[in-house]
């Protein structure tokens, strides 16, 4: 088994906020990020696929076809967005860093039809990041 | 939805590798410049991973602000600007950095309330790092 790894950039604007909080609640749960106009990040996505070697062309995936799934399924719908306004996932759930990654294996899951999703890695910040392997 | 949060913090620190029960050529065969009797120092880079289900009400595996003050106040105090040879964890054991990962793990272990603690990352330069994960297998 081959793991290749992807490596993307996306910059994205959010704030942290449950309406079934009160406003006390939201303040002191989320500080800062419940500002709501919200606040930025240069995002660093990590994919991790994992696949058998192909003996004719020598890969696990093609990388253009890699490439081309992540502009469309994450790149085209977060990058230079405000997620909470833009993006469908996060209309009800919060864009925190490990809904990010939740949100991007469930695009990309049924989208590979070469190679299986082994790890979505997002940072946040150089600092700060999470994984997600799908349900377990 | 379980997921992983990794954090990376910083302190600087100095030690020295000499063990006694070797011998004074085999401590420096052993641990080379690493056996300066004055010791050497180091910007250690540690990734805390905590393990949990994604929390619906906060979007959150753990509270960072909660990760935060328990680094802080259990590893970054400790550790941090110390002379390791001279700390009572390592009285009897050598501050090398495999040990150094144990401690951290251990201490993170008892403090870390409400979150499973996955593994700690130390990084004590930027071509050697050093993982524990307890008796657990890592996962990448």
């Amino acid at each position: 088994m081959i793991y290749l790894t992807r490596k993307c950039e996306f910059s994205a604007s959010h704030y942290y906020h449950n309406p079934e909080f009160t406003p006390e609640e939201n303040q002191r749960v989320f500080g800062k990020c419940n500002n709501p106009h919200g606040h930025g990040h240069n995002y660093t996505l990590e994919l991790t696929v994992k696949g058998r070697v192909d003996s004719r062309t020598g890969f696990v995936i093609d990388l253009k076809d890699l490439k081309e799934i992540l502009n469309r399924e994450v790149l085209d719908v977060m990058d230079h967005r405000f997620l909470n306004k833009e993006v469908p996932e996060f209309a009800k759930a919060i864009p925190t860093t490990e809904n990010i990654a939740v949100a991007i294996w469930n695009r990309l899951g049924s989208k590979l039809k070469i190679a299986e999703l082994h790890r979505v890695r997002v940072y946040e910040t150089p600092d700060l990041f999470v994984d997600y392997y799908g349900e377990e | 939805m379980k997921a992983y949060l990794t954090k990376r913090y910083r302190f600087s620190a100095s030690h020295r590798l000499h063990s006694d029960e070797l011998s004074e050529d085999q401590n420096w065969v052993t641990y080379g410049k690493c056996n300066n009797p004055h010791g050497h120092g180091h910007n250690y880079a540690l990734e805390v991973t905590v393990a949990g289900q994604v929390d619906p009400r906060t979007g959150m595996v753990y509270d960072l602000g909660a990760l935060d003050a328990a680094v802080e106040s259990s590893i970054i105090k400790r550790f941090g600007h110390e002379n390791l040879n001279c700390l009572q964890d390592f009285r009897r054991i050598v501050p090398t950095s495999e040990n150094l990962a144990k401690k951290i793990y251990e201490i993170l272990k008892r403090e870390l309330s409400h979150v499973t603690l996955e593994r700690v990352k130390l990084d004590e330069t930027s071509q050697n790092s050093f993982e524990y994960a307890g008796d657990a297998e890592l996962r990448h």
